[in-house]
């Protein structure tokens, strides 16, 4: 009897130790990720960038001197599994904040879950529907289709183009960028004279190239789309020596595209892109530069492999939710989430992010640079 | 008295799905718990015809697709209420196996389990390519069912997982009573005939083809509902439940539990489903376990985990 007393009371004591805020629990976070299955090549870079992260910050006596505790789970891709992780992560792990949701449908799955729990959710996810309309804990780090479009249009309106030809991937990727692209085409004053489209599965794309070909006065020609399909289109575009400059999009700015597709065929292709690809390009002063560098440097040198755009995303999303606890000075949920929507000026490997309660994203056009394929690397085009 | 397999296996189902939440330290082992019954809705489906009728289907999780995005698409390109959608969706798939099942249930064994396999895979594709109405393979927004709102209302506030666990956990035990009534009622004789010797079903004057396509339409009802169920629980679908993966799950989990029993076949969706959730630091040999237990079950167990251990409970003079 005496002895249960004394536990009870002992915990008592921790309890409003505890609640005084003197010595809080591990500050826990959450991720969802698709580390393995078929967005594997997103997922994967995506969780080792975080758990490189969270020990980086730990060693460096982690946020306001309370170290970091990571929880993450594979979903392999399924929303259904993502949607279980989550509840886990905001039931059961009780973490304050959730990254991830490696791709649209994943993510489309979490935000119900973190709205309920109000708990705040970064997505890694491209689509504009995570953050349109705006709800309350949904936020995310990569830029929107649309701003990938509106790049490439602004492109090839300064080199005085107005009838282009598309050919787009039928993957969840491309139709959407498709859609997004051909919504806002007119505000450039530029008209869209072929719209084509292949199967993400599809080895040749020579007689939609063709139909493009056949097309009068067309200036050039965009492919939204993702994975080898665009590889597969830019070696087509070579073989049928079409002459007219070919624009790829965001979906496909890293090395392995270059070595697809062949250095002779990507010569001379454009396309949008991260900082984090031409770190070394940048000139010295710009914003982005050191914070580009240093995570390049640091994941080269604890995975093995090259940094990739999608890994990039996992940093910044850890960026403005460290930067958000800090602020917050607590690990409220509640308090958490009004930070990260107040985020100003904090320069990740995307871009600069900026929120506000009407805008989830925080990135604007400057965020990506237009990208020339030279002699199989990349060069900045001003 | 001696109490009748039926009325024990739904006293046994009742008692696990009240008993188990006074268990659960917190709120995510509902929706674990309504994943559980929501498999166990398909399988249930499953054990009708693979246990009662003895055919195959690698497809069903295209049935699961259509019940989904009914209950996804009804209330926006019709202004159907979600409950309508989820019945227009089993409606649906009812009309869909009828037509499909014609002529496909003439094929026996392999030839069957690769013609409903590519059957599954059809719809998934057609989910994923007519973007223009599916949203495509992105996947598309759920509606609320309401009937959270509606308790809430009535000063019953439930967390999501919650009410879904106990409206999956109704709706299962509803599914579970029907699949055992069917089992003694006079159709349920004549597929286990036909299970038994189609020849010898035939001569004893069993359609043979109306009885099978019957226990194909019904066990595609129920995989409609368990993916309506999941679409609204998880307010968003993709393509991917139509996916043949999912198809194969479900076999799986009727054959591991016992495809002859109901409550076999639930209990082997119960471990499946928590199995992934227990070993999440071995989640990249997910497939590999999966494969190792079906290979075990298949050598030591072959009716299936409930029943081979119910044998051996009773023992061998039984």
């Amino acid at each position: 009897m005496m002895a249960k007393l004394t536990t009870t009371t002992t915990l008592a004591a921790l309890l409003a130790f505890g609640l005084s805020g003197t010595a809080l629990a591990d500050i826990k976070i959450g991720a969802t990720l698709s580390a393995t299955g078929p967005a594997a090549f997103l997922g994967d870079p995506e969780a080792k960038t975080l758990e490189m992260l969270v020990k980086d910050l730990n060693a460096k006596g982690g946020i306001n001197g309370e170290k970091v505790d990571l929880v993450s789970y594979d979903d392999g891709g399924d929303p259904n599994k993502a949607r279980t992780f989550a509840t886990r992560l905001v039931e059961d792990d009780e973490v304050v904040a959730i990254i991830g949701g490696t791709t649209t449908g994943t993510s489309m799955t979490i935000i119900p879950v973190a709205e309920d729990a109000e708990v705040p959710f970064i997505s890694l996810a491209g689509a504009i529907e995570i953050i349109d309309p705006v709800r309350p804990f949904a936020f995310k780090t990569p830029h929107t289709d649309k701003m990938a479009c509106a790049k490439i249009f602004e492109n090839m309106k300064t080199r005085g183009f107005t009838r282009i030809g598309m050919i787009s991937g039928s993957d969840g990727f491309g139709d959407s960028m498709r859609k997004q692209c051909l919504a806002i085409v007119g505000d450039y004053g530029i008209e869209v004279a072929a719209d084509e489209r292949y199967g993400p599965q599809d080895a040749d794309m020579t007689p939609q190239l063709t139909n493009i070909k056949g097309t009068d006065g067309i200036q050039a020609v965009l492919n939204p789309g993702f994975g080898q399909g665009p590889a597969i289109v830019t070696r087509n575009y070579h073989q049928l020596a079409i002459d007219l400059p070919l624009y790829q999009s965001h979906g496909v700015a890293s090395k392995g595209f270059i070595d697809l597709a062949g250095k002779d065929a990507a010569e001379g292709v454009r396309l949008p892109g991260t900082a984090l690809l031409v770190g070394d390009l940048l000139p010295e002063g710009d914003p982005q530069k050191p914070v580009v560098d240093a995570y390049k440097a640091e994941f080269e040198k604890e995975t093995g492999t090259p940094v990739s755009t999608f890994g990039g995303y996992a940093h910044d999303a850890f960026a403005i939710l460290v930067d958000a606890i800090k602020r917050a000075g607590s690990d409220d949920p509640q308090a958490i989430r009004d930070a990260i929507e107040k985020t100003s000026g904090l320069v990740g490997t995307t871009g600069t992010v900026t929120m506000s309660p009407e805008d989830h994203l925080g990135l604007d056009l400057t965020a990506f640079r237009m990208l020339e394929i030279k002699d199989g690397g990349w060069t900045l085009v001003e | 008295m001696r109490l009748s397999t039926k009325s024990a296996t739904l006293l046994v189902l009742a008692l696990l799905i009240v008993a188990t939440p006074f268990f659960f330290p917190s709120a995510y082992y509902y929706r674990v718990g309504a994943l559980v019954f929501v498999n166990g809705i398909a399988v249930t489906g499953l054990v009708i015809l693979t246990g009662y009728a003895g055919q195959i289907s690698l497809g069903h999780a295209g049935f699961a697709g259509i019940g989904a995005y009914a209950s996804a698409l009804g209330p926006t390109h019709l202004s159907l209420p979600p409950s309508l959608s989820v019945l227009l969706g089993a409606a649906l798939s009812a009309l869909i196996a009828f037509l499909v099942g014609r002529p496909i249930l003439r094929l026996k064994g392999y030839y069957l389990a690769v013609a409903t396999l590519g059957f599954g895979i059809l719809v998934s594709m057609v989910l994923a390519n007519e973007s223009g109405i599916t949203g495509g393979p992105d996947g598309v927004q759920v509606a609320e069912l309401g009937l959270r709102d509606l308790l809430a209302s009535l000063g019953l506030k439930l967390k999501a997982p919650v009410f879904w666990y106990a409206f999956s956990g109704v709706v299962l035990l509803v599914g579970a009573w029907l699949a055992l009534n069917l089992y003694d009622s006079p159709t349920g004789r004549a597929l286990r005939a036909l299970h038994g010797s189609e020849v010898a079903a035939k001569t004893v004057g069993v359609d043979v083809p109306r009885v099978t396509l019957q226990a194909f339409v019904i066990s595609a009802v129920y995989a409609s509902v368990a993916g309506s169920l999941l679409a609204l629980q998880n307010r968003f679908v993709t393509p991917d439940i139509a996916g043949y993966m999912y198809s194969i799950e479900l076999v799986t989990m009727a054959v591991f539990g016992g495809a002859g029993s109901v409550f076999g076949a639930i209990f082997g969706a119960g471990i499946l489903t928590l199995l992934p959730q227990a070993l999440t630091f071995l989640a990249e040999y997910e497939q590999l376990m999966l494969g190792l237990i079906m290979v075990l079950v298949m050598i030591f167990m072959r009716e299936g985990l409930v029943p081979s251990a119910l044998r051996l409970i009773r023992g061998r003079g039984a």
